[in-house]
């Protein structure tokens, strides 16, 4: 068990190797980067816009029915779920919905170009295969998420917002002063930054576990959701580990 | 020309290719045969450096192949050309998109002498008008000349093709074996095919060697095949009854 566990990583480590070298043509990296943005950043606004806007309602109504001291001031509410929004939701949260859609897509692009031997096509013309596939994935999410990260506190912020504005739990005067009252930036940095270590995450992983993929197409699907089932792990226990670096 | 000496090639405990030695010459094709699960796969594989071999030898003409290092290894591999299986296209990409990638990754070409160079060689494999096409819209045999003419777009020394018939209906299958050997003859190169159709080997069948459990059990062109007189062979050449009856006349 441990010891499979740390073949596993020196494996993950090994093809990391082959993944961070130069590419063999610049021109074509850069329009895979861009193509890559598109294919994983761009079709994900959507998703990551909807839940954070429906999380964020939620965030504002729990803590508002859950705030029952009568000694603190009402604005404190705006200003819990605004720092929840921004320390923990828009990054670890977002992170794990785009584990599963993002991740589920690349283990499974790669994985079918394994077993249909598109990869060892590649490795026989003399390109490098994990290179070719594999860094322009992991570098358009970690350009790209950090923009979804900040949208998703936005649109969070703004769904609070509107449920304080058509519920009435509070006054949205106090809302409002809630959510500007006692802002550190440095909470927009922690998330983002998690975000970039995330997105690492949620791109290696599911590679890794599609460029070793063998079998059928049956085993590329389970493949594809072993490696969803670790991201998530990994997130969770690098939220920990950030979280302890950077603000205690 | 390339040369295997005493290959052999496990996996764990499990012995696949047991001491294989053999030539296979340049402008002809050279034949691999045997049943599922003999070896073909891992022979060719090996051969090519995909899989790492146990032990023994592989020489491409006076290079000594095995023992080059990875990026050796690349260099060689600009003047391998490989048809695999399931053709193997990617399908993130067109036809055209399909022949060009390995002139855009490798040669100096533009984008015009490159696209210029993809069009000549699927004209070479007779695939028209089918430039934007993806490879799911396109029929098996078109799948597998589109294959060939990416394999040869870089005007490759050696030519591999792991079973270039696996799903065609049998013209098919002889129209890509022929094109096969016209471009084997054309170009000069030297040729391996893996192969467990009959067919292919009466037709392009210069130089067979016959795999049988990891060993190399005959060896000869497709003339003397039907004269050989090995059990094992003569199981595996004359299976059906067609080859039977077939076999009784010509030796007859
Ligand atoms: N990567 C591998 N690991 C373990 N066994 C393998 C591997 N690849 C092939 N084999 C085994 O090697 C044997 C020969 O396979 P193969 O070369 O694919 O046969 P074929 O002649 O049909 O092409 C089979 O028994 C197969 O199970
Ligand atoms: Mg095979």
């Amino acid at each position: 068990m441990i010891r499979r566990a740390l073949d596993l990583i020196g494996q993950y480590f090994i093809l990391m190797r082959k993944v961070f070298v130069k590419p063999d043509k610049m021109k074509i990296f850069l329009k895979q980067v861009w193509s890559e943005m598109e294919k994983l950043g761009l079709t994900s606004i959507a998703i990551v816009a909807i839940i954070s806007f429906f999380m964020g309602a939620v965030i504002t109504l729990q803590t508002a029915l859950n705030f029952t001291n009568p000694l603190l001031p009402k604005y404190y509410i705006g200003l819990v779920a605004r720092d929840s929004i921004l320390l923990e939701f828009s990054s670890t949260m977002v992170a794990l919905i785009l584990a599963g859609k993002v991740g589920s897509n690349i283990a499974s692009e790669i994985g079918s170009m394994r077993i249909t031997e598109q990869i060892d096509a590649m490795e026989i013309m003399g390109v490098n295969s994990a290179n070719y596939l594999i860094l322009p994935k992991v570098i358009a999410s970690v350009l790209f998420n950090p923009f979804l990260t900040i949208l998703s506190m936005f649109i969070g912020i703004f769904g609070g917002g509107f449920i304080v504005a058509v519920t009435q739990v509070i006054r949205p005067a106090d809302f409002i002063q809630g959510i500007q009252i006692f802002f550190i930036p440095f909470y927009v940095t922690y998330g983002i930054v998690k975000m970039v270590v995330f997105s690492f995450i949620i791109t290696t992983i599911p590679a890794f576990y599609g460029y070793y993929a063998r079998g059928g197409s049956l085993d590329v699907g389970r493949s594809s959701t072993n490696s969803i089932v670790a991201s998530s792990i990994f997130i969770l226990l690098f939220n920990l580990i950030l979280t302890q670096l950077m603000l205690i | 020309m390339i040369e295997v000496k005493n290959l052999c090639k496990s996996f764990g405990e499990k012995a696949v290719l047991d001491n294989i030695s053999a030539k296979f010459l340049k402008g002809q094709t050279n034949l691999i045969i045997g049943q599922s699960g003999s070896g073909k796969t891992v022979l060719l594989k090996s051969i090519v450096g995909l899989l790492d071999i146990t032990s023994g030898e592989i020489w491409y003409d006076t290079l000594r192949f095995d023992q080059l290092n990875f990026k050796e290894k690349k260099a060689v591999r600009r003047q391998i050309g490989m048809l695999f299986q399931g053709s193997a296209l990617f399908d993130f990409a067109t036809v055209e998109q399909n022949v060009m990638f390995p002139l855009e990754m490798f040669s100096e070409m533009n984008e015009a002498e490159c696209r210029e160079r993809a069009n000549f060689c699927l004209k070479r494999v007779n695939i028209l008008n089918s430039n934007d096409l993806f490879p799911s819209e396109i029929s098996g045999g078109m799948q597998k000349r589109v294959a060939i003419a990416r394999a040869i777009a870089l005007n490759p020394k050696y030519l591999f093709c792991d079973e270039p018939n696996s799903g065609l209906d049998p013209r098919t299958s002889i129209l890509i074996d022929n094109l096969i050997q016209e471009i084997t003859e054309e170009y000069q190169m030297t040729t391996i095919i893996n192969t467990h159709d009959m067919n292919s080997v009466m037709e392009i069948g210069s130089n067979i060697i016959f795999i049988y459990e990891g060993q190399k059990w005959w060896e000869g062109n497709k003339d003397e095949i039907i004269h050989a007189d090995n059990k094992e062979l003569n199981d595996f050449v004359f299976a059906s009854q067609m080859a039977r009856t077939l076999k009784k006349y010509v030796t007859k």
